[in-house]
């Protein structure tokens, strides 16, 4: 599989993104904001977590209209798997690759702990490492991460079955304690919690490997 | 000319920032404020004869998400 992870100006997990990939097993490279052009032959963009632009505006709200934003819209309209974490999840929102938007935490402080979730759906290549119902150790490090989507866009994604992960105990007001949503095609995923920090027993946990060992063993190019 | 746009957050979106001013000015001693919202305004300073349907364009496309943000266009 080859991976491109996305660097905007304030992105600071996209190094522990690339190591995530590459220990997985997949050809990884990184491009900058102001390409305008993925790499040939691509299968996956990861747009990693940070504070893209500072989070001026909105969080993700910038960086989903930077030139590189734009071919991974069309990379995703041509079947590419695209994964975005946390500020990738942000940024997913304001480029409409998936419903929703990531509000202030209701508790209004900035979380950072591990927590448990439980893995809604093995169906797409994110989540097929997985079994339906287990629950995973994975942190969360954010400050706007309260998902919200209309009473019409939840009813759908449940009845697409497009829920990925969802919190146990949801830590920051999430509509139906909601962690991760996707597209409608099953290739786009975000999530705002970090599986790339869930990789090593130092880390605390490995409940992330699955994620990404399943992925990079897909190897349809778009 | 200018351009002044306010954007809050819809109604029936919960605004834990507006809920928490609520909260500190009761704390203050504040009696009666049963609600607060909390939202932002952008002040756009445009060439003169700009078109408000552009105006319009530049909320919808950047300035506001229609997800969870509502917004009114004042061209002074």
């Amino acid at each position: 599989m080859r991976a491109a992870v996305v660097v905007f100006p304030g992105s600071n997990c996209d190094r522990d993104m690339v190591v995530a990939l590459r220990e997985s097993g997949a050809d990884v490279t990184t491009v900058w904001h102001k390409d305008a052009d993925l790499p040939v032959n691509l299968d996956l963009v990861v747009i990693p977590g940070g504070f893209s632009f500072g989070d001026y505006l909105r969080c993700g709200a910038i960086a989903a209209q930077s030139p590189i934003c734009r071919s991974v819209v069309n990379h995703a309209n041509r079947g590419g798997y695209v994964l975005g974490i946390c500020n990738g999840f942000q940024v997913l929102t304001e480029t409409g690759l998936v419903p929703g938007a990531l509000m202030r935490n209701s508790g209004l402080n900035f979380l950072c702990k591990t927590v448990h979730l439980i893995v809604e759906t093995a169906d797409s290549a994110f989540t097929s490492g997985y079994v339906q119902g287990t629950e995973i150790q994975v942190p969360i490090a954010h400050h706007d991460g309260n998902y919200f989507a209309t009473d019409a866009e939840l009813a759908g994604l449940r009845d697409e079955d497009r829920v990925a992960f969802s919190y146990s105990d949801n830590p920051n007001g999430s509509c139906d304690a909601i962690a991760g949503v996707l597209s409608s095609n099953r290739r786009v995923l975000g999530m705002m919690p970090h599986p790339e920090r869930a990789m090593e027993p130092e880390m605390g946990s490995t409940d992330g490997q699955a994620l990404f060992r399943a992925l990079v063993g897909q190897t349809i190019t778009a | 000319m200018k351009a002044i746009v306010t954007v809050m957050l819809k109604k029936g979106v919960l605004d834990p920032q507006g809920e928490a001013v609520k909260f500190a000015l009761g704390g203050l001693g504040f009696l009666g404020v049963n609600g607060v919202r909390q939202g932002k305004m952008i002040e756009l300073d445009l060439a003169d004869g700009t078109d408000t349907a552009q105006v319009d364009e530049m909320c919808t496309r950047l300035l506001v998400n229609a997800v969870i943000e509502s917004y009114t266009l004042e061209i002074l």
